[in-house]
């Protein structure tokens, strides 16, 4: 392996795994929120709990996404320096805004919300966590109109002679039509995902009969965010599908395996075989249904892989714009079926318990809990589908990733990153789970009565 | 004035903010196994950074991005040419972090212990290396004509650099003694001011020798005035620790780091980054910068929204400025 291997390795690594945390703390801000909203309003003592609970495991789950963070921002320099020097003029706005706008506000509101439960008046004190949430999905859009940028590239010139892309209208990066679909799916998938979590630990108390009064309107909460953002991730992924199509024709062919165009496409659930364009061996085909997902209508032209693969030879010279087309058309159905799949089990669980019921079964609940890893892998899926499909560029059309890697690192350097923090993240992800297992299983915290304790010396009512 | 001499400002700004907010976190990460003897007084030293520590770190994060965004090329040549440092900071921040929310999260004393030593080394490193990054950037690195850097690692450990190291570290860890004295009560507060005293003069003197080296090494006029008003205020401070005005010494160190790294941005300018090998490959503001345009937008950006984060993250100091003592810390 050369460096390039290895930086495209840790890339994908280290940024997979910041998306497990991420959806949960971009989902559960906003619904923890919600349910602190639903206290100071009504005062019921089971939205404090809840508040409590939920806001505890979203903790757990922040700490991790902000220390993995930290190496995103680090490493476009270490391990892409020639992609940064490419691309900063532009590249580097919505990251630095980011952090002025989203980081800042996000840190500082929820530093305020965890240790102001006893310094901040009540509605104050509301406001801290509904800031910080805010903050969480400015960040989201800012970092997805950096990516955006880089699967569309808009608002820029290149400059021959500085040998690198410069912006000419920010106003074009922030307002590109790639971002505002991607940024609609991504939210709808981060809902999910937290919806998710919601659903599965509340199913897993309520199989005990546990503190009914706070996990049965858990459960019901979850589902229902499940089943609305699933909603709006198959319309916004829909529109997305018909974005790329436009902008990068090859990632649809490769998604589809569509090894030559045709009108009209058909869409297969799975096939057995080498997905090489020789023989399928046997797959499962709905037809029409490609053109309908590309263009919008039934009978719309899908271009093939070979076609593209011929055009971009004249456009960009010779050389090999497929990419990994296993890859691409395997994550693209892992990301739909994944997430298809959670949305059943939201529906199931809503059935099952209607009505004040609780059932029973064993199976049920077990399928309700394994529900929070679902939606986490539809998400990992839907990136790893995003960027290999984007291959072999970094900036579509513009800039390819083999030479985006940085010249003066050492593979022997770039080895030892990678397996630092491959390890370390391991180590990580086992604490952090155990965290989360611990303190979900906990359940909900009973509230102290409050003693009217004003003294200089009380205790906090919250403490690292 | 230039927009590249507002940006290199702005991230000479960014750096200084950083180093006086996250200078005495980490100087309390630092003082931990030192001033904390048993877990309650270590939670006591614990908490009184918790609330602002991330928001502290995030001042890193905004510089960071600033340098991507204002100059490209001094991000790319910095970050890949110190890789392995850049590295260990990184191990060093992330086990930090994570040891903050997750020490308290098990009743058990061999769990604790290893946070506490994740907290302890988390701070320690980094306090460590960015003297000896800094010393590196000023003093100047191997670059060849395309901007990369060509030394290995350890050219970064010239003296120098280490003694720049030293000076950080601590300054870090008398700033952030300071900074209890000044956030608890109690026991707690006369042990800190009694250490941040005994501390002084040893800050003085590595200080001192690493900002007179820089001075003579540049001769740049204006650094050399601040650099003697960053020592000047580091006497104060160290005079303020004897009397015990806590509010005095801890402006007082915030002072001298704040000025003393504007100092060495002054001393850099119009520099970002030195070559020794030759001046022609050295990496300037002009030569790193982004276009106008960009810089453009990214002003009026700072303009609307640096003022509102500085009275927000004012405010939550403003919240939590009662002092903490061992009785608050929940049994
Ligand atoms: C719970 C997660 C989840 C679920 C159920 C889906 N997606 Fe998705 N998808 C994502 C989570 C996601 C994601 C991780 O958030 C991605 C990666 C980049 C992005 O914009 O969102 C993504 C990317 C992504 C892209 C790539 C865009 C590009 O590369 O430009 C397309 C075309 C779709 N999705 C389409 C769909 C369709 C048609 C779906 C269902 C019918 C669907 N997604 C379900
Ligand atoms: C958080 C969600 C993201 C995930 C899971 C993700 C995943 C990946 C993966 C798996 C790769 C490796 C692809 C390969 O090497 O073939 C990659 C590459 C890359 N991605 Fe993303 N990405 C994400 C978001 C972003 C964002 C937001 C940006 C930019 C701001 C970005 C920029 C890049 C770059 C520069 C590469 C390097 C080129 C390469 O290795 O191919 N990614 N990403
Ligand atoms: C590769 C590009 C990315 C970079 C450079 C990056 C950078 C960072 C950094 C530095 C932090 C820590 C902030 C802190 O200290 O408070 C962070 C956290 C966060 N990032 Fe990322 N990130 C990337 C990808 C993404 C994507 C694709 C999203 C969302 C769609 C995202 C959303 C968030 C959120 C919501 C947080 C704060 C919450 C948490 O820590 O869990 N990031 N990121």
């Amino acid at each position: 392996m050369d460096t390039l291997d290895l930086a495209r390795w840790q890339f994908g690594i280290t940024t997979v795994y910041h998306f497990f945390f991420v959806p949960i703390t971009i989902g559960m801000s906003a619904l923890v929120a919600g349910l602190q909203t639903a206290w100071v309003r009504t005062g019921k003592q089971q939205y404090l709990r809840a508040t409590k609970f939920w806001g505890k495991l979203f903790l757990i789950n922040f700490a991790m996404g902000v220390v993995t963070g930290l190496v995103q921002e680090f490493q476009f320099g270490m391990n892409w320096s020639a992609y940064s020097r490419f691309v900063g003029d532009i590249f580097g706005a919505p990251l630095a805004i980011e952090g002025l706008l989203a980081f800042f506000l996000e840190s500082t509101f929820l530093g305020l919300w965890i240790f102001g439960w006893d310094r901040l008046p009540k509605r104050i004190h509301l406001a801290t966590i509904w800031i910080a949430s805010i903050g969480t999905m400015l960040s989201a859009y800012f970092i997805l109109a950096a990516n955006s940028w880089m699967q569309h590239p808009v608002g820029y010139r290149i400059n021959q002679e500085a040998g690198r892309a410069e912006l000419t209208s920010i106003g074009k990066v922030f307002t590109n039509s790639t971002t505002l679909v991607t940024f609609a799916h991504t939210i709808s998938a981060c809902f999910l995902t937290a919806g998710a979590v919601l659903l599965a630990v509340s199913a897993w108390h309520l199989k005990r009969r546990n503190q009914p009064e706070v996990f049965r309107p858990g459960l019901k909460l979850g589902a229902w965010v499940v089943l609305v953002s699933a909603v709006a991730v198959f319309i916004s992924g829909d529109t997305q599908a018909r974005v790329m199509t436009e902008q990068q024709p090859m990632k649809m062919a490769a998604a589809e395996a569509l090894w030559n165009s045709s009108a009209p496409a058909s869409f297969s659930i799975f096939t057995i075989g080498t997905l090489n364009g020789n023989a399928d061996v046997f797959s499962v085909r709905i037809p029409d249904l490609l053109s309908l997902l590309g263009t919008g209508t039934l009978d719309g032209e899908v271009e093939g892989i070979n076609n593209l693969q011929a055009e971009y030879e004249q456009k960009y010279g010779p050389g090999d714009y497929k990419p990994n087309v296993a890859v691409t058309y395997w994550s693209f159905r892992l990301m739909i079926g994944f997430g298809t799949l959670a949305a059943l089990v939201a529906l199931v669980a809503l059935w099952f318990t209607r009505g004040g019921r609780t059932p029973r079964n064993r199976w049920l609940w077990l399928s309700a809990v394994v529900a929070i890893g679902l939606p986490l892998a539809a998400n990992s899926f839907g990136w790893i589908f995003t960027e290999m499909g984007r291959q072999p560029w970094t900036v579509f059309g513009v800039f390819k990733t083999a030479e985006s890697v940085s010249p003066s690192v050492s593979t022997a350097d770039a080895a030892t990153s990678l397996i630092v923090l491959t390890v370390l993240y391991g180590i990580l992800a086992v604490v952090e789970v155990g965290l989360f297992i611990k303190y979900a299983r906990a359940g909900a915290p009973e509230i102290p009565p409050d003693t009217g304790d004003e003294s200089q010396d009380r205790p906090l009512a919250f403490a690292y | 004035m230039e927009l590249t001499t507002v940006w290199f400002s702005l991230i000479a700004l960014l750096w200084a903010g950083y180093f006086l907010l996250e200078g005495f976190d980490f100087g309390v990460g630092i003082l931990l196994p030192v001033l904390g003897r048993d877990n309650r007084e270590r939670r006591l030293l614990i908490n009184t950074i918790g609330p602002v520590w991330d928001g502290n770190e995030v001042w890193l994060i905004v510089a960071g991005g600033a340098t991507f965004a204002a100059f490209p090329e001094w991000y790319a040549t910095l970050f890949s040419g110190f890789y392995l440092p850049l590295l260990l900071i990184l191990v060093a921040l992330i086990i930090r972090g994570v040891a903050f929310e997750y020490r308290g999260k098990r009743d058990d004393d061999r769990w604790r212990r290893r946070w506490d030593w994740c907290i302890f080394a988390g701070s320690l490193v980094p306090a460590i290396l960015w003297g000896v990054a800094f010393g590196n950037i000023v003093r100047g690195v191997r670059l060849d004509e395309h901007h990369e850097y060509v030394g290995g690692f350890l050219d970064l450990l010239n003296v120098y650099a280490l003694v720049g190291g030293l000076t950080t570290l601590v300054l870090f860890v008398l700033h952030g003694a300071v900074f209890l004295a000044l956030k608890t009560d109690g026991e707690m507060r006369q042990r800190a001011g009694a250490l941040a005293a005994r501390l002084a003069p040893a800050a003085i003197v590595v200080a001192g020798a690493f900002l007179a080296w820089t001075a003579i090494a540049h001769h740049d006029a204006v650094g050399l005035v601040l650099f003697i008003v960053a020592a000047l205020s580091l006497a104060g401070a160290a005079v303020a620790t004897r009397l015990r005005r806590e509010g005095w010494a801890f402006l007082a160190t915030g002072a001298t780091l704040v000025l003393a790294v504007i100092g060495l941005f002054v001393t850099l300018f119009p520099d970002v980054m030195p070559s020794t090998i030759a001046d022609a490959n050295s990496l300037t503001v002009h030569n790193a910068s982004s276009t106008p345009y960009t810089l453009k937008v990214m002003t009026w950006v700072a303009v609307f929204f640096t003022p509102l984060v500085l009275l927000y993250q004012g405010w939550t100091y403003w919240v939590f400025r009662k002092r903490l003592s061992v009785e608050n810390i929940p049994a």
